[in-house]
């Protein structure tokens, strides 16, 4: 049998608005991957801790506050001062689309808008976690 | 409201009905799905008639406008006498940015003001803190002492405008940080009008801006309630708020129980207290969402004033009317907006906005159609106050009292509510109370199913969200951006480095002992404590430290 793909989901930064965060890790439960939700007001440290402690695929960040930019990159930094560049991070929220190449160029493999379908999400994660299992 | 002659005509020509022109009318064109819902997934009739209404005395539950149980309005002429207060939700950036945006709205005819704070204040936290990283300004105003609250209303005369601050845990640092910037100005507490929104039951349950752990956190809300009782009258020492639980994910009827369930528990502890119900009860104000459903909607505000008003009179003992008055607040649905073709947006707040006017609203917030994306700009908050103008002056709903008020369906509607809203009261009275209920996760993860369901109900398309699961265009978002600049940052933390080198270092420290000193004894109010400590230049991010210390901080049950 196939390793389930393992997601972090978390929550960077003092924001508590945690509706869409939930739906994601419960939409990815129901698509059979193992989530690990961090709750809120997570560190970037803290967030790059639990990921290579809970040896996920990856870890999907959520920010509805406007802080992305400050949270979102320092992820995927120390991530790589880890050693722990494979694992795949995306992130979503309230995000201006001038945001998004930014976003992308720091290292986030996928950015997602209000609005995206669930399933654009799962396949997302699931392409993430297969890649890397391979 | 009929004979039982009469219901059973009705009976008899309802089954002619059916039988005959219904029944050829839905062999020639079925109808488009096997069963209609509301948005709260709420299963709705193909037709209501008085047989909907006939199990209870219609008359006993409508009431005339103004007298008990207040169902079609807490006032006997609604909006002939007085229009509702049109009031922005705004801030961002510094203070002066936020003073310059309230300065707008004025001057573009609103009629009350709310602010907004940004992550940091709303977690008790100065804009130099390590955890603010980021967050300066981005959802809301910094505002870390009473030097950014004086810049805040600066040129505004606070005694003239009312003004509600949505702060929820650092509530009492941030109402003392207004009280001592009215005193500069001169406007004696006593003539203050306004809203703090301290409604910390529904942090833990839905907008996770808490601090403390509940017991403490309540503690902190008794002590508005008595210092408000005493030294400002007019103003409103809560408002209970369902606004944020149903953004979270909660149906209509979730959002009403929930929110009445706190604003119950609110009460049963301030009687603890020893306050006299009466004392503190005509302050107690309401804040609810106004969601895509027209009648859904309405039927929760006519609902949640007719609870109230029983359970404040029968189960409490309240004797002032006024004590029985559920006053609300209303916005329009934040979580409805789309960043698809976000113009559209102007339609939905429009309809959610009507809702509110058409459920009896005091005061009221609509949404700008860019705030899927950010903070909005000027010309989006601008459409958004219109909407309200022309709702007041040119829809004509503002003409008569509850100009839907015996409509079947929506009677129907109000009942159902209010029934849904009994039931959960009394499984929340299973768990033990509210804060029992808290801790166990229960009214957390009924908000989580809820929001799930909703999600994937979209993603089925069994609801259609037009511009994103059908009506879908490719295009390229046109909002213009509004960014909080370096300047502003750069500002504040001047400001605040200026403050704690130019303040009197020995005053400043006695304020935070004696605050210190009234956290570690329950008999002591902390209010004029953390009023003096402000009027010592102590910064909230100090202030909320000596609670924090003295209180602990909570630790959510985590789920999904």
């Amino acid at each position: 049998m196939a390793k389930k793909i393992r997601v972090l989901m978390a929550k960077p930064g003092l924001d508590g608005h945690d509706r869409g965060v939930k739906v994601i890790a419960r939409a990815l439960r129901d698509a059979g991957m193992e989530v690990i939700y961090t709750g809120l007001r997570q560190s970037p440290e803290d967030i790059v801790e639990a990921a290579i402690q809970e040896d996920v695929d990856a870890i999907g960040l959520s920010c509805l506050s406007g802080a992305h930019m400050a949270l979102f990159p320092e992820v995927v930094q120390l991530l790589r001062k880890r050693h722990a560049s494979d694992i795949v991070v995306a992130g979503g929220g309230i995000i201006p689309e001038e945001d998004i190449p930014k976003l992308r160029k720091a290292g986030i493999k996928a950015v997602f808008g209000p609005g995206t379908p669930l399933r654009d999400i799962v396949a997302f994660f699931e392409k993430a976690g297969s890649a890397k299992g391979a | 409201m009929s004979e039982p002659d009469d219901s059973r005509d009705l009976e008899a020509r309802l089954r002619k009905w059916e039988a005959t022109t219904l029944k050829e009318a839905l062999r020639a064109l079925p109808e488009r799905r096997g069963e209609f819902v509301t948005t709260s997934s709420r299963p709705v009739k193909r037709l209501y008639t008085p047989l909907d209404l006939r199990n209870k005395p219609f008359e006993e539950r409508l009431g005339e406008p103004g007298e008990f149980p207040y169902t079609r309005g807490i006032h006997p002429t609604m909006y002939r006498g007085r229009l509702w207060t049109m009031r922005m939700f705004a801030g961002y950036g510094s203070a002066e940015d936020t003073n310059k945006r309230f300065k707008y709205l004025i001057s573009h005819g609103e009629t009350g003001l709310s602010v907004a704070f940004d992550m940091p204040t709303l977690y008790g936290y100065d804009t130099d803190a390590p955890p603010a990283k980021g967050e300066f300004g981005t959802c809301g105003v910094a505002v870390s002492s009473l030097d950014d609250m004086e810049i805040l209303f600066r040129g505004i005369d606070v005694g003239k405008i009312s003004t509600s601050m949505t702060i929820n845990a650092p509530a009492d640092v941030i109402w003392a940080m207004y009280l001592g910037m009215a005193e500069k100005q001169g406007v004696p507490m006593t003539s203050l009008r306004g809203t703090i929104q301290n409604d910390i039951l529904k942090e833990y349950e839905a907008q996770k801006e808490w601090i403390f752990p509940p017991e403490a956190s309540m503690r902190l809300v008794v002590d508005t309630f008595a210092f408000g009782a005493k030294e400002v009258p007019q103003w409103n020492t809560i408002s209970i708020s369902g606004y944020h639980i149903r953004e979270a994910g909660a149906t209509a009827g979730q959002e009403l129980a929930f929110t009445l369930a706190n604003g119950m528990e609110y009460v049963r502890w301030g009687v603890d207290r020893g306050l006299n119900v009466d004392a503190f009860a005509p302050r107690l104000s309401f804040f609810f969402n106004a969601h895509n459903d027209l009648f859904e909607e309405i039927a929760k505000y006519r609902a949640a004033r007719r609870i109230w008003a029983r359970e404040m009179r029968d189960t409490f003992g309240a004797k002032n009317p006024r004590s029985w008055l559920l006053r609300t607040h209303a916005q329009t649905a934040g979580v409805s907006l789309t960043a698809q073709q976000p113009e559209v947006n102007i339609v939905r707040t429009t309809i959610q906005a009507l809702a509110a006017v058409l459920g009896g609203t005091q005061s009221l917030h609509t949404n700008s159609y860019d705030e899927a994306y950010q903070v909005p700009n000027e010309k989006a908050v601008r459409i958004a106050l219109r909407t309200q103008q022309i709702l007041a002056h040119e829809s004509g709903v503002a003409n008569t009292v509850d100009p839907l008020g015996g409509s079947y369906y929506l009677e129907a509607l109000t009942d159902e509510l209010e029934e849904e809203a009994y039931r959960y009261f009394d499984r929340i009275q299973e768990f033990g109370g509210v804060i029992a209920a808290i801790r166990k996760g229960f009214i957390q993860q009924e908000i989580a199913n809820s929001a799930y369901r909703y999600q994937r109900e979209i993603e089925d398309k069994q609801r259609i969200i037009v511009g994103v699961n059908d009506f879908v265009v490719d295009e390229q978002s046109e909002v213009e951006p509004l960014r909080v600049t370096q300047a502003s940052l750069n500002a504040q933390l001047g400001r605040l480095a200026r403050l704690r080198r130019m303040r009197d270092r020995k005053k400043w420290e006695a304020s935070l002992d004696r605050l210190r000193k009234a956290c570690e004894d329950e008999d002591v109010n902390t209010m004029p404590r953390i009023l003096d400590a402000v009027r010592a230049r102590a910064t909230l991010g100090e202030i909320c430290d000596v609670m924090r210390e003295c209180f602990g901080v909570w630790e959510e049950p985590l789920l999904y």
